[in-house]
């Protein structure tokens, strides 16, 4: 049994009730990451010293009485493409190898603000572009389910070491389904919130009209938590949207009676595996016996939505990895004359394959001649994916699907075809393009890998999502099975 | 008939400025050819009277009172800068 099978709210009782302090919560995590870390490679860098001393700190504050919010002295991990200050940063790229941050992303400053514990920087694929985190210039995560497999990406890390018991929670990113994919493959619970709830300073920006930080959690309780305190408006993040947090864990009431469900038969179709897609027609028969209803809809241009996603995020990234220039941070190459072959030379081999060849569609769809062709139509194309959400969300509160197609592959099984890798996330990419919010809670399993159910809300509206998934999590032991490690 | 070029290829590499070898030009050449080829679908539709998105959610200009702070102290700037002197980041020469 270990500490993390609690939630949140039983640990901040314990603490509360001085049963348990914040040290034994940060020695479990580096306990466990002694046992376990070798096979499953989920952390880049360890906060170890500054972490046990937060803890005895905090302890002292417990001995005073002053435990305050419900996050207090909970052990989180942070995936490394969030800064942390005087943490070393790498985004999972050699090319921020050294990085060492002068300041902390909005959201790390506000789980400091929950006095919450990091534990350490989570492995990912080089700057969140890859399905399975073997694309990190480090090291290959592992599935703890099974170790031959990939725990999804690219906060591959961020789920596997939650799925590992290696930290309570964690703090990942979703720029097309980098949360919910490796959610789901883990067997935990990832959000991706609605574009605009949660600030992206201090986010290592990959596409900016699509990313978003989210939380990895056990539980849909402890999501909702997590959610509230990094949530907001932003000064610093004018893509922050000024709408008002709600309280997530007063949406999970356990009830959803009348709730109306859409089922997309694009998510039900080709190219979907029997075994995700059996799972989630046993998991609307449990929603229908809470009291819900659902039928089946379209949602037509979803089969346009890969090549959408890839033309917009990579010109997306392709702007944005240009400060990459060996200047003013990050590695710099020895090996040139003059600023040119600099630049060139220092990004030729800062940066991996996966990521060169995304800024070279990226600029290329970007280029005189091309625009209009690629990047302009693929916005067009991404009008109409947004509106075939509005349309659904006329009449429906929640739209219910697979996370992904399959559980699951085996580690250097989709490596050689950038087109197979990218087919893992034709169920998550087209939240993203409409910028609405999206889960992954676990739903069964397959050959002892789990998978995921997703449930897809309004925008800003998490609330029914974190109710619907709540009610789904109490009916069902998905979430209780641990993997054996 | 191939899509791309190795010619377009090493221009798109000039523009990104991205040092590739020539098996790296061929490797891209192939890849980016078939991963433009799928994104030809798109042509499929219809989207003559079709408003592009370029943000997601009904935002204008987001606009802040203009108050002076202060800057970052010049040694945390160049901390992680590879080559610094006098306080001003060094780069090699820009022209031969």
């Amino acid at each position: 049994m270990s500490l993390f099978d609690h939630k949140v709210s039983e640990l901040h009782q314990l603490l509360h009730k001085k049963e348990l302090s914040v040290s034994d919560l940060v020695n479990e995590s580096y306990e466990r990451i002694g046992q376990v870390e070798d096979k499953v490679k989920s952390f880049l860098t360890l906060n170890e010293e500054k972490a046990r001393s937060q803890a005895k700190e905090l302890d002292e504050k417990i001995a005073k009485g002053e435990v305050k919010g419900n996050l207090f002295g909970m052990p989180i991990g942070v995936k490394d493409n969030i800064v942390t200050k005087n943490i070393r940063t790498t985004a999972g790229s050699k090319i921020l190898e050294n990085f060492d941050p002068i300041y902390d992303a909005t959201v790390v400053q506000k789980l400091q603000d929950a006095e919450t514990v990091t534990v350490g920087k989570l492995n990912m694929d080089e700057f969140a572009m890859g399905s399975s985190n073997e694309n990190s210039a480090y090291q290959a995560t592992r599935n703890p389910w099974n170790l031959e497999y990939v725990p999804g990406g690219s906060s591959g890390a961020s789920a596997a070491s939650v799925a590992a018991g290696e930290v309570l929670f964690s703090l990942g990113s979703d720029t097309g389904g980098s949360i919910r994919q490796p959610a789901a493959y883990c067997g935990v619970v990832g959000l991706k919130p609605t574009y605009g709830r949660v600030s992206r300073f201090g986010l290592i920006a990959f596409a900016s009209s699509l990313d978003q930080i989210g939380p990895i959690t056990n539980t849909v309780e402890d999501n909702a938590y997590l959610l509230e305190a990094i949530s907001g408006i932003d000064p610093m993040d004018s893509t922050s949207a000024n709408v008002q947090v709600p309280s997530f864990v007063n949406s999970l009431t356990g009830d959803i009676r009348g709730l109306k469900i859409a089922v997309p038969k694009e998510y039900l179709g080709e190219g979907v595996g029997e075994e995700a897609r059996n799972s989630v027609l046993e998991a609307l028969k449990v929603l229908e016996k809470l009291g819900a209803t659902w039928e089946e809809v379209s949602l037509p241009h979803s089969k346009y939505a890969l090549a959408t996603y890839y033309l917009l995020s990579s010109s997306e990234a392709s702007a944005n990895l240009s400060r990459f220039d060996g200047v003013r941070y990050g590695y710099r190459t020895d090996n040139a004359a003059n600023l040119i072959e600099m630049y060139k030379q220092t990004r030729a081999e800062g940066f991996g394959d996966e990521v060169k060849r995304r800024i070279m569609l990226g600029t290329f769809s970007l280029s005189s001649g091309y625009y209009d062709a690629y990047y302009k139509k693929a916005q067009k194309v991404r009008t109409l994916i947004k509106k075939d959400f509005e349309d659904v969300f006329q009449k429906y509160d929640v739209i219910v699907g697979p996370t992904t197609p399959t559980p699951a592959f085996k580690i250097g099984e989709k490596t050689s075809d950038p087109l197979t890798m990218y087919a893992n996330d034709i169920l998550t990419i087209p939240v993203n393009l409409a910028g609405v919010p999206g889960i992954s809670v676990p739903c069964g399993f397959a050959n002892g890998l789990p998978l995921g159910l997703q449930i897809i809300g309004r925008h800003f509206d998490e609330s029914t999502i974190y109710r619907t998934a709540h009610a789904f999590e109490q009916a069902t032991d998905f979430h209780k099975q641990k993997p054996q490690l | 008939m191939s899509r791309i070029s190795k010619d377009q290829v090493k221009h798109v590499a000039h523009l990104a400025r991205l040092a590739i070898t020539e098996e790296e030009t061929e490797m891209f050449t192939k890849q980016l050819d078939q991963i433009i080829s799928f994104a030809e679908q798109l042509n499929e539709l219809d989207t003559e009277n079709v408003e592009p998105t370029s943000h997601v959610l009904d935002m204008k200009n987001v606009m802040r009172e203009d108050i002076p702070q202060k800057g970052l102290p010049v040694e945390e700037v160049l901390k992680n800068a590879p080559d610094s002197k006098g306080g001003q980041i060094r780069v090699p020469s820009i022209l031969d």
